[in-house]
């Protein structure tokens, strides 16, 4: 008997396989050639981790602090996690907290430990890209909502409710919002709750970018009455407090459901890195000036290329959260890939395609603003030059 | 932060800072932020505008020293009268009154090591309300009004990250 030649694609499974790559991969192809080209396509913080946190980072290593920490995360990271989220008016005991490798393993952590095959998870786009894929490896359905412009790119109680199903477990909320800049605030998020609780779902609330709120504090649906319960908030170090490459992030939910959590945790990465779990904590304690002063930073930055893009013809709605905006490009007559394309090969200037994050995200594109000002300057120049060269054909 | 300290917060950070952008970021007009930094002139607030010079990358020869000084406080005039009789000379960068071990910090600049210690033994050292003065060279500056003379953390992340 013949056996069956060897194809290593058989063996991949269809989940994974049928899984896009994030983002359009084409333009990203040709960004990783253009070596001299401006950024302001980032989605993290051009500040360096303040000193004081980096140093408590490597006086644990000099200690030897460098072993596995509890599955959970050390208890003295979880109590003043718990501290730290009081300023959210989020009441939380340390046996509610898990301490996660970034916010991206704690949102992968709750798709598996709360869906079932079949499970559909609503998801508003435009958003950040791992819920989509995340749900599926969970075996859940996702369902996305594409919230628009004239809505500020806010969600409704109305869209949601158009999406239930009998099958809807997880409504993901993903705000301060990435690309968009959108914020939910407690009235936004009073009526979806209503809905969530009508429709006995749950809730996975993304808030990474909590502290870049610039309308005032940011609300947590997870505060609002009734909503504690049924509300996974997922949060972390990387935006706040500047530290994307610690990976360290956190995940909060009723004591029962983080018990499940933290199996999966445990079996899949043990323990968060111990490092960064040290210099977590010198974060919390004694990071709050750093994080007033770079939220100051980013506000200003906010205001100078909102207008920038105004002036350009490319409209974008005041965004009032993260670092970023998403300046409508409608009426370049061109398309979000072709537009930024273009934009790359004639003025060494790279945004992101609205389309990376969501089919509603046609028509607009992502600018980052956290670069400099100067930086920002130079690259809004080049693209207003590149605007204009588009009007006069 | 009131209008005022945030415009002067951004001038000191960068004092080229343009009036629209600065209008920008305090919800404000260029026109009303224009009158604020004349005022703001006029009330000795902003005195000047100067850049900072790593001169080490310069060839020119000089060395700076940072003198402690005790001295004996004048009747009715305090430290000012003996501070003010030393920072008038040209020498004298910086004067600064002290809690603690002394009484004044001054900062001289010389073209030599010679040039800085006779200045001291001729001009601060005999003078009458001065009891002792100790002499500490710079040998190197490496960050000087906030800013990092050599800083070597540059941009390494990637072009485009979602």
């Amino acid at each position: 008997m013949m056996n069956k030649e060897f194809n290593i694609n058989d063996f991949i499974s269809p989940t994974v396989a049928n899984m896009q790559p994030s983002g359009i991969r084409k333009f990203f192809d040709i960004v990783n050639t253009m070596e001299d080209a401006i950024s302001l396509g980032v989605g993290e913080p051009d500040f360096v981790t303040p000193w004081h946190i980096r140093d408590a980072g490597v006086y644990s290593l000099e200690k030897g602090q460098t072993y596995y920490t509890s599955n959970s995360g050390l208890l003295e990271l979880r109590e003043e996690i718990c501290n730290y989220v009081r300023k959210f008016d989020l009441n939380y005991t340390p046996d509610e907290v898990l301490v996660t490798v970034g916010g991206s393993e704690a949102i992968d952590l709750a798709m598996r430990t709360v869906l079932s095959p079949g499970d559909e998870v609503i998801i508003p786009e435009p958003s950040f890209v791992c819920y989509k894929p995340c749900t599926a490896l969970a075996g859940g359905v996702p369902v996305t909502i594409q919230t628009k412009a004239e809505n500020a790119f806010k969600l409704t109680a109305e869209e949601v409710l158009e999406k239930i199903t009998a099958k809807t477990k997880l409504l993901v909320l993903s705000y301060p919002n990435n690309p968009t800049g959108a914020i939910m605030e407690k009235n936004d998020l009073e009526r979806i709750a209503e809905v969530v609780k009508e429709k006995n779902i749950m809730v996975l609330s993304d808030e990474i970018y909590a502290e870049l709120t610039y309308s005032g504090k940011h609300t947590s649906i997870a505060s609002l009455p009734g909503m504690k319960e049924r509300t996974i908030v997922v949060n972390g170090f990387s935006k706040a407090f500047a530290m994307t490459g610690w990976r360290l992030g956190f995940v909060m939910a009723p004591a029962v459901l983080t018990k499940q959590l933290t199996k999966v945790h445990q079996y899949a990465i043990m323990s968060s890195p111990t490092t960064s779990q040290y210099a977590a904590i010198e974060a919390l304690r004694n990071g709050e000036d750093s994080v007033k002063s770079m939220v100051m930073e980013y506000n200003d930055r906010r205001k100078v290329i909102t207008d920038a893009f105004n002036k350009m013809g490319y409209p974008c709605f005041s965004p009032l959260g993260a670092f970023y905006i998403f300046p409508c490009i409608k009426s370049s007559g061109l398309t979000s890939e072709e537009f930024c394309e273009r934009l790359l090969r004639e003025q060494k200037v790279a945004l992101v395609p609205g389309t990376a994050f969501g089919e509603s995200g046609e028509g607009f594109v992502r600018v980052s603003y956290a670069y400099s000002v100067k930086q920002i300057t130079k690259a809004t120049e080049r693209i207003a030059i590149f605007a204009k060269s588009l009007q006069e054909g | 932060m009131t209008m005022m300290q945030k415009i002067l917060e951004i001038l000191e950070n960068d004092c080229n800072t343009p009036l629209e952008q600065i209008a920008l970021m305090t919800d404000s007009t260029p026109a009303a932020v224009a009158a604020q930094i004349d005022e703001l002139r006029k009330e000795n607030i902003i005195l000047r505008n100067k850049s900072v010079i790593n001169w080490e990358k310069t060839n020119k020869e000089f060395v700076t020293a940072l003198i402690e000084l005790k001295v004996t406080p004048q009747r009715g005039e305090g430290f000012d009268k003996i501070a003010e009789r030393i920072y008038k000379f040209p020498e004298v960068k910086s004067v600064y009154l002290m809690a603690g071990a002394f009484d004044l910090t001054v900062i001289i600049e010389g073209k030599t090591m010679k040039e800085v210690a006779l200045f001291v033994a001729n001009r601060l050292a005999p003078m009458e309300s001065v009891i002792s003065t100790g002499t500490h060279f710079v040998l190197k500056k490496y960050k000087d009004d906030g800013i990092i003379f050599d800083d070597d953390e540059k941009d390494c992340r990637q072009v485009i990250t979602l």
